[in-house]
């Protein structure tokens, strides 16, 4: 504990650069995603296509995409830029996917219903389908602000700051306290985004506490 | 694109294909850090998947166990089980860091895999006389292949993935070019590496993919089947896909 409290600013200060990291490609997943699973479920041929390939780029070792990137898109490996465009791929590789699940599990009736009284298809995608998708798109946003967050932590190998300067600082120095900092820290950061999503839900979606189901299938 | 052109020479050139450190050395290393973790973490989460999935019970532990194990930072984790096994235990701490890594999405396969099983196909394997066991492996294993495998894949792929740190702990593996040439800015050399590494989860990927579709029992597959007893069923006890089900 006396590690913690001597290097308390430290500790600070990169779990803020650590949130800063997380929380573009987290915003970013969600942005590109929705249009994209909305996209793949309305022209399912293409779709199919589209998500195959998204999902390819998930398959990709975060460590080679941060190698890989920086030279097809003129960055520096060591710059922030590259770890961030590198997790905004992940996080449109995992949710593009579920996005598309979330719309295409939208009864039918509910949207011939919609357009026959009277909704034109933008006034249809915001007032009917995107609240009707809007439980499993939180699900898949929870899955992807978590492992955002660990993800980041690799970023630290390409020099980027963030909680995971504690991993290769601290066993450089073998001090475990300091290397169980940062593991705690990153959960804790990830329980952050984590439930601030759910409480997110609750407030645009105050519907679904009241109708909470059960699934049989563990994601 | 200089960059594309010396990674190119660099996979080439012939010293990567002789001596210790090579590239093909560098690969089997990759391979069997991937084949001993999910092999371990299967043997532990196989049969505790298909307990869960058959009796139900535990099902709380698992999603609270599957959703923390994902908070989990794998890089700060295997750092951290070297410091406490020691360094001189690295491999079995690299090692153990890999296999909690992939036992929940095997653990959820397996779970999701016998969970999916209509209750009446399992009741009508019993009513027709099987023993507990042959519902087991006859029933329910074949059954739920498609969806263990998926949970394989998944598995594969995050450790392939993970693999490529246990370099920093100085266990070679295809990361170690990578995790090497950055200090040195040799990014032929950390390029060529990673593209090897991407090629190679590409692969495996691809690999389980195909053995998670041929897995699937000819009866079962996705209702093409064109028994004329299959169509006539109403309720779709076990004709439909094993996968389709779960989704709904």
């Amino acid at each position: 504990m006396a590690w913690v409290f001597d290097n308390g600013e430290k500790i600070f200060s990169l779990t803020l650069d650590h949130i800063a990291l997380s929380l573009i490609p987290i915003l970013i997943g969600f942005v590109v995603s929705v249009p994209l699973g909305w996209f793949a479920v309305r022209f399912p041929t293409a779709g199919k296509v589209v998500l195959a390939t998204v999902g390819l780029l998930y398959t990709i070792p975060s460590l080679a995409l941060f190698m890989v990137l920086p030279p097809l898109i003129g960055i520096s490996v060591l710059s922030a830029t590259n770890v961030i465009i590198a997790l905004s791929i992940y996080a449109v590789a995992i949710m593009a996917r579920t996005a598309a699940d979330a719309f295409s599990s939208i009864d039918r009736a509910a949207l011939r219903s919609a357009t026959a009284v009277g909704y034109a298809e933008w006034g249809r995608f915001f007032s009917v389908e995107l609240p009707l998708a809007g439980p499993v798109l939180l699900a898949g946003m929870r899955v992807v602000a978590v492992s955002t967050v660990s993800l980041v932590t690799v970023g630290v190998l390409v020099g980027v700051q963030s909680l995971g300067y504690f991993f290769t600082n601290g066993f450089e120095r073998r001090l475990i306290p300091e290397v169980l900092t940062g593991v705690v820290m990153t959960m804790l950061v990830a329980l952050l985004f984590d439930q601030a999503l759910v409480a997110l839900g609750r407030a645009l979606m105050p519907w679904t506490t009241l109708m909470q189901q059960k699934s049989g299938v563990v994601a | 694109m200089d960059i594309i052109r010396e990674a190119v020479a660099w996979l080439l050139a012939a010293e990567q294909y002789q001596g210790p450190g090579s590239v093909p050395q560098r690969i089997m290393e990759h391979l069997v850090f991937t084949a001993v973790a999910v092999g371990i973490a299967a043997v532990i989460a196989v049969p505790l998947g298909y307990f869960i999935g058959h009796t139900g019970r535990g099902l709380v532990w698992l999603v609270g166990a599957t959703g923390a194990a994902r908070a989990l930072p794998s890089f700060g984790l295997m750092l951290l089980l070297v410091l406490v096994l020691g360094v001189t235990n690295r491999w079995s701490a690299a090692v153990s860091a890999l296999v909690l890594l992939a036992i929940p999405p095997l653990l959820a396969g397996a779970y999701s895999g016998v969970h999916q099983i209509p209750r009446a196909v399992i009741d009508a394997a019993r009513a027709q006389g099987m023993t507990e066991s042959q519902i087991l492996f006859r029933v329910e294993v074949p059954l739920s292949l498609p969806l263990v495998l998926g949970g394989v894949r998944a598995a594969v792929l995050q450790v392939v993935a993970t693999a490529t740190l246990v370099a920093y702990v100085g266990l070679g593996g295809l990361g170690y070019e990578i995790i090497q040439g950055i200090p040195l800015r040799r990014f032929d050399q950390t390029f060529g590496a990673a593209f090897i590494i991407v090629v190679l989860a590409l692969v495996l990927d691809a690999a389980l993919a195909w053995a998670t579709r041929v897995s699937t029992p000819r009866g079962v597959r996705a209702g093409k089947t064109e028994d004329v007893r299959a169509r006539e069923t109403a309720h779709p006890a076990g004709v439909g896909t094993p996968l389709g089900n779960t989704l709904r």
